[in-house]
């Protein structure tokens, strides 16, 4: 069985993660891809290899589910990163909410992206044409008030 | 006591290792050992004000008390998506 959160090094199917919801009662999945860019910062990409610390990792995506939970009961949520060396174009992430309604279907998969940016211990290291760089975003705290707030705003705006 | 320490991406470059063996004093906090560490590795000082911490596998403080065998993870700005 499928796990609705997880952190691997498979390619991520997105097809096949959507056939695992169960969807009866919904009437829309929103899905969402995250994919290694092929530029940065005005670099040219060309792969990257991400790190986890995948038991803190995990419960940070059960943490995003629960909070998403919370806000919208209905919502099945499924969350899985992929993790080690990756090139461009491949997922990195991949997240599907299913709902009875589309509304809450792309609030919470555009709230799950932003908390998983803010709290799921995972690093992008960035090769490019020229070096490598460890990407550092954000200062990860799950009772950071403002930024679960901020992810919020951007899910339901 | 003994503590396990765990350093991640660019702390994990510094330090030349994702996991090290270090001696703690006894009633320690995270804050203890973060110290003693950045005083072997003075690079990791530019972390000071962005880095999280857990303790074993748990987002953690670093006023927290640390205890013999505990696993100290300590996180760089995350990156993840």
């Amino acid at each position: 069985m499928t796990p609705p959160t997880a952190i691997t090094t498979a390619v991520l199917d997105v097809a096949a993660l959507v056939r695992t919801i169960d969807v009866t009662g919904t009437g829309a999945v929103a899905t969402f891809i995250g994919l290694v860019r092929d530029h940065n910062l005005g670099r040219r990409v060309l792969h990257l290899e991400y790190e986890a610390y995948e038991p803190l990792a995990r419960r940070g995506l059960d943490l995003i589910r629960e909070e998403a939970q919370e806000k919208w009961p209905e919502v099945r949520l499924l969350i899985h990163h992929r993790i080690g060396r990756m090139d461009i174009g491949e997922a990195s992430v991949v997240i599907v909410a299913a709902s009875p309604h589309r509304a809450d279907a792309f609030a919470a998969s555009r709230y799950a992206i932003e908390r998983v940016k803010q709290i799921v211990p995972i690093w992008k290291h960035e090769y490019f044409e020229g070096g490598d760089v460890w990407v550092e975003g954000a200062t990860a705290d799950p009772d950071n008030a403002d930024a679960r707030e901020k992810a919020m705003r951007i899910a339901c705006a | 006591m003994r503590v396990t320490v765990r350093l991640f991406a660019r702390l994990r470059d510094i330090a030349g290792a994702g996991e090290l063996a270090r001696d703690a004093p006894a009633g320690a906090n995270v804050g203890v050992v973060w110290a003693a560490l950045v005083a072997d590795y003075p690079e990791l000082s530019a972390y000071e004000k962005s880095i999280s911490c857990a303790v074993n596998a748990d987002y953690s403080r670093f006023t927290a008390a640390v205890a013999d065998g505990d696993e100290i993870a300590f996180l760089p700005p995350v990156s993840g998506g």
